[in-house]
């Protein structure tokens, strides 16, 4: 039971700023679970029943809404997010065989971490680098025209 | 002129091809050498994106555009711009007059782009030394109802896809009584896979948006405001909030605006990744923080949008040209265009084409000039044109015999596909449009919210039919099939969605039909795309290095060492490996 209180404690901790950037109403529990997300990486079931409460609605309303956007993980995840592009130019240009090289050197297929909790792999819509298609992007950083040899050096430098 | 700039582009595309360390470079180097009296600026993206990252200067009354600069260029580009004033011939793109759009960017005419990859995006001094918020200032003296008829004299038309006139939505929202006040929003949530000049413009010239935002809020009487933007655009996120920020403390945002009774309140809102919150009563849910199911209209926003209150909501490319309209005057921008559609449309160029990027053109150019005249024709010439893909998910392609088709709202409805924000994907004969039909399926399969059972299901159904063609599995009769499901779905759907995620499937089929035949009846793929319908074969080309047989996963491959091998068709699960392994280019397709 140990570590379920440290992730009650840091969501406790994130709450007051966000409150106080988006204030404690309904409209703000998107802008509140981004902030709860960009602290911790996911949404703690923990952080469900506290937001709640607090902003007296159920929890099952909560639920619903991050089951609804994609961004949102209810899981936790790898050091890195690796978010490959699966829009329609990086489509044309070969993200089929960028995401099976992915998958190949990670050993790991989407929404799964690799080893040593370093990488995790999601699929996003589009990134809007379509002209320097097929791209990803670790982090906050894009990588265009990727090939598979270009990917794995990417991926050694993390 | 007196004082030298250089100037790297830093769009995210800039960014990814490696702006940040030609930009540390370039700091670096200037510092070794010691010079003095040349500022190093950063910029948005000049649509240029095949030859980032660009580098732009200015010298003797010309300007030149640089590409493909790398760190190792750093050096000898300052020893011969700077030191030796003289251009760094290896590297240059173009070189006009300063301030001739024209020869930079022939064809085009820049309105929305104006200040992309010209002004440092986070700087309001350089917004303002361009005639920024001069337009704002001009229009808190005007009448409201005048700003609502230079607008409607524009003849401005929403970007976002449907092209509902602009100064007609402002006007139909100002009739309706607003005693709690009214929003404005722009929309920023460019979902469309292949559409990136939202996230430009954003990121090269914010101020232009905001400016937009304050002229339509002045003429509706809103005072609070939001710009829903993408989370995946990070660095368009990022600008927006240092041009609040920057807006708030000259006084253009915030109470008394430039000491009028105008009071204007704005904030960003991040969207969490759905395609569907780019539909506007979807959009408003997600303002609300709630789930981002579309509603039935009416009523529409102009009436009950946000928190109930009436709203207005526009599309960045459609705002970004409102400062210029005001300036210039609404019949100077209708003078561009062609019938129905005035003014420009900013078209986002990728695929399999030349020169991918943004591009500005006047309504009613055509798409062979937009693809070869601006874009440079195919990637690879060897392999010929197949379709255009305009509009996205919501769209459709648009083949060779089209081309010289003129871009307006009314003539790409006509071919089944749709302006939409403005992606052009090109493709070549390389591309299966089975395949793509598929792809989009997937996309509004998985974007669907669930609500309309024709959304829903049908396009799951027609997902099915898709995937089964294009794994050899296909009928005849499931064409039939999937013809009626899309246009069901098309009809029994509540929002654009579902009414037009049947676009892709109902074009590649009018105008490839052929293609879906020879899929179905001859189990080929004509591109050579689909997997399933491929037969790998070794000629005589084959040495014999054994590097197939040992990387075959199902061990289909046999031969002697230095012997011609074979591929064993029933053991064979056409993966792929044994062609992307071959050295000697001795694997056939079929």
């Amino acid at each position: 039971m140990e570590s379920e209180k440290t992730i009650t404690d840091e969501v406790q901790a994130a709450l007051p700023v966000l409150y106080q950037s988006y204030g404690k109403r309904h409209d703000s529990l998107i802008p509140i679970l981004q902030g709860i997300q960009n602290k911790l990486k996911y949404i703690p079931k923990e952080a469900i029943s506290i937001i709640a409460k607090e902003l007296s609605m159920y929890e099952s309303d909560i639920y619903g809404v991050i089951t609804f956007y994609t961004q949102f993980r209810l899981s936790p995840v790898g050091q890195h997010i690796i978010k490959l592009c699966k829009g329609t130019a990086c489509h044309v240009g070969g993200a089929e065989t960028v995401g099976e090289a992915v998958s190949e050197i990670l050993k790991i297929n989407e929404n799964e971490t690799s080893a040593g909790n370093k990488f995790t792999l999601e699929y996003v819509a589009c990134l809007g680098c379509c002209s320097l298609a097929p791209v990803m992007m670790i982090d906050n950083k894009v990588y265009a025209h990727l090939t598979k040899d270009k990917i794995k050096k990417i991926l050694e430098e993390y | 002129m007196g004082k030298r700039e250089i100037v790297v582009l830093m769009g995210t595309c800039g960014k990814s091809a490696g702006a940040d360390r030609v930009y540390d470079k370039f700091t670096s180097v200037l510092k070794a050498k010691s010079i003095t009296g040349v500022e190093l600026k950063q910029s948005g993206c000049a649509g240029l994106c095949y030859s980032e990252v660009n580098v732009k200067t200015w010298r003797d009354g010309k300007e030149y555009i640089y590409a493909q600069i790398t760190d190792d260029d750093v050096e000898n580009f300052i020893d011969s711009e700077i030191i030796e004033n003289k251009a760094y011939s290896k590297k240059i793109l173009f070189e006009a007059a300063i301030g001739d759009d024209a020869a930079l960017f022939p064809k085009q005419k820049r309105i929305v782009l104006r200040n992309c990859g010209k002004i440092t995006p986070t700087s309001i001094d350089d917004y303002i030394s361009k005639d920024g918020y001069k337009a704002i200032t001009r229009v808190l003296k005007m009448p409201q109802e005048l700003v609502v008829q230079e607008i409607k004299d524009s003849g401005l038309r929403g970007r976002g896809g449907a092209g509902f006139p602009t100064g007609l939505k402002w006007e139909l929202t100002r009739k309706n009584p607003a005693p709690e006040g009214r929003y404005f929003i722009c929309n920023a949530d460019e979902g469309d896979p292949g559409a990136f000049m939202d996230r430009s413009v954003l990121e090269g010239d914010p101020h232009s948006v905001i400016e937009g935002m304050l002229i339509g809020a002045y003429a509706i009487g809103a005072n609070k405001g939001y710009i829903y933007v993408r989370a995946e655009y990070p660095l368009a996120v990022k600008h927006c909030l240092k041009a609040i920020e920057d807006a708030k403390a000259r006084g253009f945002l915030g109470k008394n605006i430039m000491d009028s009774d105008f009071s204007f309140d704005l904030k960003t809102k991040e969207g969490a990744g759905a395609f569907v919150c780019g539909e506007e009563t979807a959009l408003i849910a997600s303002i609300e923080g709630k789930r981002g199911m579309p509603s039935l209209r009416p009523p529409y926003p102009a009436e009950k949008g946000v928190f109930g209150k009436s709203t207005v909501i526009n599309n960045v490319e459609t705002l970004a040209n409102i400062p210029w309209i005001i300036l210039n005057g609404g019949s100077k921008y209708s003078e561009t265009g062609y019938e129905k559609s005035r003014g420009t449309k900013v078209f986002a160029l990728a695929g399999k084409i030349k020169k991918g990027g943004l591009v500005e053109v006047p309504m009613g150019t055509t798409l062979r000039e937009v693809i070869y005249d601006i874009g440079g024709g195919m990637a690879v010439p060897e392999y010929k044109f197949k379709a255009v893909q305009l509009g996205g998910p919501s769209g459709g392609c648009i083949p060779e015999k089209l081309l010289d088709l003129p871009v307006d709202y009314e003539s790409l409805v006509k071919t089944g596909a749709i302006m939409g924000s403005g992606g052009m994907v090109i493709m070549d004969e390389r591309s299966c449009m089975v395949d793509l039909a598929r792809y989009f399926l997937n996309f509004t399969q998985n974007e669907s919210c669930g609500k309309c059972t024709f959304c829903r299901l049908g396009t799951k159904r027609m997902l099915e039919i898709l995937e089964r063609i294009c794994n050899g599995l296909g009928t005849m009769e499931e064409l039939d099939l999937l013809q009626e499901i899309a246009k069901k779905c098309s009809t029994s759907s509540l929002c654009a969605l579902g009414g037009s995620a049947p676009n892709p499937v109902l074009t590649t089929l009018k105008y490839f039909y052929d293609e879906y035949v020879e899929h179905i009846v001859n189990k080929k793929c004509p591109a050579k795309y689909c997997k399933k319908l491929l037969t790998y074969t070794i000629s005589d080309k084959c040495v014999g290095c054994t590097a197939c047989a040992r990387k075959c996963p199902v061990k289909a491959i046999s031969g002697e060492k230095k012997g011609r091998h074979i591929i064993d068709q029933q053991k064979c699960i056409k993966c792929g490996v044994c062609v992307a392994t071959c050295k000697f280019d001795a694997i056939d397709t079929e």
